[in-house]
């Protein structure tokens, strides 16, 4: 199994999918999946199953849509796209992440220097 | 915004749940198909590439779940899941089913009904407007009756001028009989009953006719047209609910008098003021009229201003009071009121206090009562369940392996706890409505505000609550117990003998001696009740009420310019001699005579008469109850006189003669000292007024059978006016078969005579003893059921453990056991069960019958007899209950038993 993969924190699903479809346009659950695979490089730890209740949970919320249509390969598959309120919504989060994660970053720091 | 938004999203899909489903279907199929062909370009085998596909997809129904979870109403969706499971499986299971329901009916049915009557009298307000605010003003009760508890016009005009707490005081006339009323429609005249109400009465009380208006000040005044305001119940019956009765005049008594107004429904005089008594027409009473000098004749009600509470009240009726007379030509009758029984003469209580305090004690003991067959069926239904979850210990062993988790199985036999209740209590919802239906209509139960009782949302409230709880209490033990159940040992576990059977057997037990114990009490409670009941009914009440019966004969005896009634006595007399002269004639009449009002019913008091030359002392209180009576009604009634009755020579020239009763003598004795203590032939009276004493009669309970017999004094009808007439025949003959020759012969005589209802003495009794009656009966039937669900459930017990043991029964057996041994020994772990139960019941039942000992008459709290009674037949019914299965033990067939398992 080699290094163990990174498990997902809470809520950090939600912010992947619509950063994905911000990036790439409509896509099908799949190819979500496989593109978060890809950008992590492999490294998070992801059933492609648990993408559709994270699907289903920003649909209900307004900030993405559906609509079926046909894959690259001819396969009909609904389609994901993300909506104006759902790109608000991803500034907002990765707006927060991004300071969470420099706070993150200055208390790692921190404790290296302490340590020494 | 996005949470609502969500919240309705999650409601929708639930709702629209199958399309959601088969879309999600369709997009795990797209997904899988994608993942694989882009496997297959990668170089897999197709078959390797789906493999791959679906490994990296991870599990299609936990991913269904969890797109369920997100999008819907996760919990209402398995509650509908168990729901569904719930229904088929006790559709399966019939028998216990509708065992369990029928169960639940009864104990929810009983207790939502009692919870009716309890909420009509004690929770809910009466039925008037703030009707918190209004108050019955009386003395103390003591021992001159109604003519005590009543007051003077003069004081009744007082009092509403001196006391400051009221918005307004009104008030009725008390001494109408039954029957006062008699409508002439052509034919023989019809009997109804009205009441005379001071004209304020239904403003002070706040009640609105239902058609027409209700009383103004000047229907009361002298010289104004006669008018009636009728029930609505006497409207429906008499009057065919005729929409244009208001402005018609009939003749009643002898009288046009004008129909103004009907009351509406709600509004019921006698279930209010007299229960058990039929109103039926109210008339405006007025004040300065004749009545005015009747002495104490008006009960009075008030209405406390906004924001006066009763401890204010209270003292400013006290000093009102020494502003009352009983009549202002009398200054020495001023203040009288203020000192009656050193307590004051006056006092205002809430009237919802007056009209249902005394049943207060009662409704709870029967409110507890019900409330402990209810938890007797849900210990019995737990135990049901619990004989059922063993049975189905493998399928939940098997459910639990296949991942449900023990909160999910808790849950599940929650949910069939709740359907059972639910069945339950919409089967015990249609029994109480049947049976509060039938009690509304006990006219002759003398319960207030009987004619209002219904189930209302209260009542709903209160079943949802009990259903509830009931589920609770009934269905956790076992869900709990299931749930705690080892996954391995319940798969392995093929029941008969192992641990776990052991165990659940023992929790078993534990409940039935929990259910014998509560069915104890019940029984002995009850028994302590139906014991006072029969001490009740043993009370020597002074007349014979079997074989006696009452009518009210109508007669007019009015002579003009009789000036002191010397002449109108003389008709009086003529016409009641002919009367008594006519119907003792008839066969199977035993004894007749007349009194104008008869024990258990109405009375009045005329003050208090004083050996001749001797003082009164000061504050003596009470005085006797006066009845007017002609030659034959002691005897008719059934009441021993000592010295000679009434005799038909006592008339207006001759001296007055009265009876006094035993009691009343002995009280007179004390200042007197007669010679043997022999009242008889000793003259009592008033200054100016001389009674002789001709006869000393028996005490006779006028009140009620339970309390004291109080003091009597009984006027000659030639001699006093009688107020009315009662008939009373004492006949060899059923009273009922009787009935129709003594009616005639009254119309022979007089063609005026109303076709009055001839009224059992026994059904005076009954209906003074009816609320103890309708308790006791009550309790009786809730330890009846209690005791039969007690025995169910040791019969479960017992019978529940043969079958276990069958193969241990058929191995004892064919070890030479004989079948007595074996019925001996099952029987015997049925006593056991029973005598410890009943142990803990009768310990308990001591603590609870003190606590009922109030309601108890000539009985004591631990009444040993009661309580031998009531441990011999929950015994007997136990062992019966044992005997069942004791003796399906002993006919095992060792080789069949053997063989099986």
């Amino acid at each position: 199994m080699g290094e163990t993969k990174l498990d997902l924190l809470q809520g950090t699903l939600d912010l992947m999918v619509l950063q994905t479809l911000a990036a790439m346009g409509a896509q099908h659950g799949y190819g979500i999946a496989r593109r978060i695979e890809q950008a992590s490089k492999d490294e998070v730890l992801l059933n492609q199953g648990t993408i559709y209740a994270s699907l289903v949970r920003l649909q209900q919320r307004g900030w993405i849509a559906a609509s079926w249509g046909t894959s690259d390969n001819n396969r009909k598959a609904k389609f994901y796209s993300i909506t104006r309120s759902g790109r608000k919504q991803l500034a907002r989060d990765a707006d927060h992440w991004q300071r969470l994660s420099d706070v993150m970053g200055r208390l790692f720091d921190l404790s290296e220097e302490g340590g020494r | 915004m996005g949470a609502l938004r969500r919240a309705l999203a999650r409601i929708f899909s639930f709702i629209r749940k199958p399309p959601l489903d088969a879309e999600l279907e369709a997009e795990i199929a797209a997904h899988i198909d994608l993942a694989t062909q882009e496997n297959i370009q990668r170089g897999l085998s197709p078959l390797e590439a789906r493999r791959q596909a679906l490994v990296r997809f991870g599990g299609v129904d936990l991913a269904k779940d969890q797109h369920r979870e997100a999008r819907g109403i996760m919990r209402l969706d398995i509650f509908f899941q168990d729901l569904r499971y719930t229904v088929r499986s006790l559709s399966r299971d019939r028998a216990f089913t509708v065992i369990a329901v029928l169960l639940l009916a009864l104990g929810i049915g009983a207790n939502i009904a009692v919870f009716s009557v309890v909420n009509n009298l004690l929770l809910r307000p009466l039925p008037f407007p703030n009707a918190d605010r209004l108050v019955w003003i009386a003395p103390p009760p003591t021992k001159c009756g109604l003519s005590c508890a009543t007051y003077s016009t003069d004081a009744y005009d007082e009092f509403r001028t001196y006391s400051r707490s009221y918005q307004d005081v009104t008030g009725y006339f008390a001494f109408s009989g039954p029957g006062n009323l008699d409508l002439n429609l052509g034919g023989a005249p019809i009997p109804a009953t009205s009441i005379d109400v001071v004209a304020n009465f239904f403003q002070v009380l706040g009640v609105q006719p239902a058609m027409g208006r209700l009383f103004r000040p000047e229907d009361a005044n002298n010289g104004a047209a006669p008018v009636i305001v009728i029930s609505d119940a006497w409207w429906r019956r008499q009057f065919n609910a005729d929409p244009n009765i208001v402005g018609k005049a009939f003749d009643m008594n002898g009288q046009q008098i004008t129909v103004i107004g009907v009351l509406p429904q709600t509004f019921d005089f006698g279930a209010v003021f007299s229960p058990g008594v039929k109103i039926d027409a109210l008339t405006p009473l007025n004040l300065y009229g004749p009545p005015r000098d009747y002495g104490n004749i008006i009960t009075m009600i008030g209405r406390l201003k906004p924001g006066v509470t009763l401890g204010q009240a209270v003292p400013d009726a006290a000093s009102a009071a020494t502003h009352m007379c009983w009549n202002n030509k009398q200054p020495a009758s001023c203040g009288t009121y203020a000192q009656k029984n050193g307590e004051g003469g006056v006092v205002p209580v809430p009237l919802k206090d007056y009209i249902s305090g005394k049943l207060r004690r009662s409704l709870v003991v029967l409110w507890s009562a019900v409330g402990g067959v209810l938890l007797i069926a849900c210990v019995n239904l737990s135990n049901l369940l619990l004989a059922r979850a063993a049975a189905r210990t493998k399928e939940f062993g098997m459910r639990t392996a296949l991942g449900a988790s023990r909160f999910r199985i808790v849950r599940q036999l929650l949910t069939e706890s709740l359907v059972l209740s639910g069945a339950g209590a919409i089967c015990g919802l249609a029994l109480a409505a049947a049976l509060v239906a039938w009690l509304r209509h006990q006219q002759a139960l003398a319960l207030p505000l009987l004619s209002l009782l219904h189930i209302d949302g209260a009542a709903l409230g209160w079943t949802v609550l009990i259903a509830v709880v009931a589920a609770g209490l009934f269905g956790l033990l076992p869900g709990l117990r299931m749930a705690a159940g080892n996954l391995q040992d319940s798969l392995k576990d093929s029941g008969a003998g192992s641990g776990q059977g052991r165990k659940h057997e023992r929790l078993r037990s534990i409940l039935v001696v929990t259910e014998v114990a509560l069915a104890c009490v019940l029984l002995v409670g009850a028994g302590l009740l139906l014991r006072s009941f029969i001490q009740v009914l043993d009370v020597d009440l002074g007349f014979q009420p079997q074989h006696a019966a009452a009518v009210n004969v109508d007669y007019d005896d009015s002579v003009p310019n009789d000036k002191d009634g010397s002449l109108s006595a003389a008709r009086r007399s003529v016409i009641f001699q002919q009367v008594i002269g006519r119907i003792s004639a008839l066969p199977g009449v035993e004894a007749a005579g007349i009194s104008d009002y008869l024990p258990l019913g109405q009375n009045r008091a005329w003050g208090l008469p004083f050996p001749k030359g001797i003082n009164p002392p000061e504050h003596l209180h009470g005085s006797p109850l006066v009845y007017v009576i002609t030659p034959g009604y002691l005897r008719a009634m059934g009441t021993g006189i000592h010295g000679r009755d009434i005799s038909w020579d006592d008339g207006p020239r001759s001296q007055n003669v009265v009876l006094i009763n035993r009691s009343f003598a002995k009280f007179l004795d004390q200042y007197a000292h007669w010679p043997n203590h022999d009242a008889v032939g000793q003259i009592i009276g008033r200054p100016g007024q001389d009674l002789h004493i001709v006869g000393v009669t028996d005490d006779v309970h006028e009140e009620s059978s339970e309390g004291e017999a109080g003091w009597q004094i009984y006027y000659s009808a030639m001699q006093s006016g009688p107020n009315g007439a009662q008939l009373v025949v004492r006949t060899t003959l059923p009273p009922a078969v009787l009935a129709g020759t003594v009616l005639r012969t009254l119309r022979d005589i007089n063609p005026k005579q109303a076709m009055a209802e001839f009224r059992p003495i026994q059904s005076l009794v009954d209906h003074a003893n009816s609320p103890r009656q309708f308790f006791m009966l009550l309790a009786a039937s809730f330890a009846g059921l209690g005791l039969l669900l007690a025995a169910i459930g040791i019969y479960g017990v017992i019978s529940y453990s043969v079958t276990q043991r069958t193969q241990e029964i058929g191995i004892r057996m064919a070890l030479g056991a004989t079948m007595s041994i074996v019925r001996r020994s099952v029987l015997a772990k049925t006593l056991r069960l029973a005598l410890i139960g009943i142990a803990a019941g009768a310990g308990v039942s001591l603590l609870v019958s003190r606590a009922i000992a109030a309601l108890l008459f000539n009985t004591a709290p631990s009444d040993p007899i009661t309580f031998a009674a009531m441990v011999l037949l929950i015994a007997a019914v136990a062992l019966l209950a044992g005997y069942i299965p004791a003796r399906r033990a002993s006919r095992i067939n060792p080789m069949v038993a053997l063989r099986n398992n």
